[in-house]
């Protein structure tokens, strides 16, 4: 049965969920755009899918899903028995993954997330990026990898020596950050998180990923 | 063995987060409280197991675990055949709680923790009294996201569906300052299916335990 993703693959967090697909080596889905520049994520048919209004959305068979971490959960679980174990192999690896995921999801996320947004995704809107937000969100942001750098000086990965989820999760702001707003001096200037970047973002999961982003 | 030994205090939301999910699972466990008063938190000795100076943190035997949320993930998959199934049953069921789970971080957490921080935090660890105009937009911000809830609790008596799970347990303690201690709690009284929602979780013998700890 074919996975319905409502979303968009130049998304930050579609594409959160598009990696973890094609690392479980999932083949049977398909994006189907939602058109954000019309309100399409506020009218009543999406609504009823995310009632938070926004995107991705998933439909596989009667489970409708969203939230993009719990949706990659989700994979993960579904298709345990194939692809990259993005959970590792044990209880505690799995553990370990969560805990990483949820630094992502708040430490991590809450000052890249309003960076992006500033540098980005306001320009989309026809906004001014406020340099004061910006300043004081990359600052934050670097003294989190400050903490990622020992880890990953001590770690190959951040639930050790395996690539996972948690790595995984990561991986769309950074692109934005680095690539999209070309700000990524905070993370491209500390040399063991400069290298978990380049290894993680290697992968033939995010280029391909990065082909979608490019072909929307 | 021992249990799980809780670093952390009773009085302390995150903390209590893993305490009541280790209570309904029926775990053992015991608590090492930590002087954040005295800036524990921020020493050494603690940073070498939470890097970002947080609390709480659980020791497992030798296994070590930080992050709230993911400590009760870990109590939940671990005790699995003890106490309620707090992940569901299915696939399906699990994959809502995570849902959940995330929309608590992503769209409750924000607002709630805002509130909190004027109305009970503030006041009580550092003499600032509270500003009503960002407890007024925080609550109101609360307000949209608790109508989403309204809605989902209307359909099943707990947010993942008819049953109790850790999607709904993470949520108990910032819901109590707000209603139990701050007296602020009309945005979740008003709405008749979150107000039976947290009657039914602040009424668990579980969470009794838990603030019976932090008193």
């Amino acid at each position: 049965m074919t996975i319905i993703i409502h979303g968009l693959a130049a998304s930050t967090c579609t594409s959160r969920v598009v990696a973890t697909l094609i690392e479980k080596e999932v083949v049977d889905y398909v994006i189907e755009p939602v058109d954000l520049v019309s309100g399409a994520h506020k009218k009543p048919e999406y609504l009823a899918l995310q009632p938070f209004g926004v995107i991705p959305v998933i439909q596989d068979g009667d489970l409708t899903l969203f939230e993009s971490r719990a949706i990659a959960r989700y994979i993960c679980d579904k298709y345990a028995n194939q692809g990259t174990a993005l959970y590792g192999s044990s209880l505690t690896d799995r553990a370990k993954v969560e805990q990483w995921l949820e630094v992502e999801s708040q430490n991590f996320h809450l000052p890249i997330g309003t960076a992006v947004f500033e540098l980005v995704f306001k320009g989309y809107r026809g906004l001014t990026t406020d340099d004061s937000v910006v300043e004081a969100n990359l600052s934050k942001l670097s003294s989190v990898l400050d903490i990622y750098e020992v880890h990953l000086s001590k770690n190959k990965y951040l639930a050790g020596d395996f690539f996972s989820l948690a790595d995984l999760s990561h991986l769309p702001y950074l692109h934005y950050l680095i690539h999209v707003a070309k700000k990524g001096d905070v993370v491209t200037s500390k040399k063991h998180v400069n290298a978990w970047w380049e290894d993680i973002s290697s992968r033939p999961s995010w280029k391909k990923v990065l082909e979608l982003m490019a072909g929307n | 063995m021992g249990g799980i030994k809780v670093i952390g205090i009773p009085m302390s939301t995150c903390t209590q987060r893993v305490l009541v999910v280790l209570i309904e699972k029926g775990a053992e466990y015991v608590v090492e409280p930590l002087d954040m008063m005295k800036g524990a938190h921020k020493q050494p000795e603690h940073l070498a197991i939470q890097p970002f100076g947080q609390i709480p943190v659980i020791e497992d035997g030798k296994f070590k675990l930080f992050e709230s949320r993911a400590i009760v993930r870990y109590v939940a998959e671990k005790y699995e055949g003890q106490g309620p199934s707090l992940y569901g049953k299915t696939l399906h069921e699990k994959a809502l709680v995570e849902q959940w789970l995330a929309v608590e971080i992503e769209e409750f957490n924000a607002p709630i923790t805002a509130a909190v921080v004027q109305l009970v935090l503030g006041p009580k660890f550092k003499g600032i009294p509270a500003d009503e105009a960002i407890v007024s937009a925080s609550l109101e911000k609360l307000e949209k996201v608790l109508d989403v809830y309204e809605a989902q609790l209307a359909k099943n008596k707990f947010l993942a569906g008819n049953f109790l799970s850790i999607a709904d347990l993470v949520h108990l303690p910032f819901l109590f300052l707000l209603v139990g201690v701050a007296k602020r709690g009309e945005v979740v009284t008003s709405r008749k299916h979150v107000h039976e929602w947290y009657e039914t979780l602040s009424s668990l013998p579980s969470w009794k335990k838990v603030l019976a700890l932090a008193a």
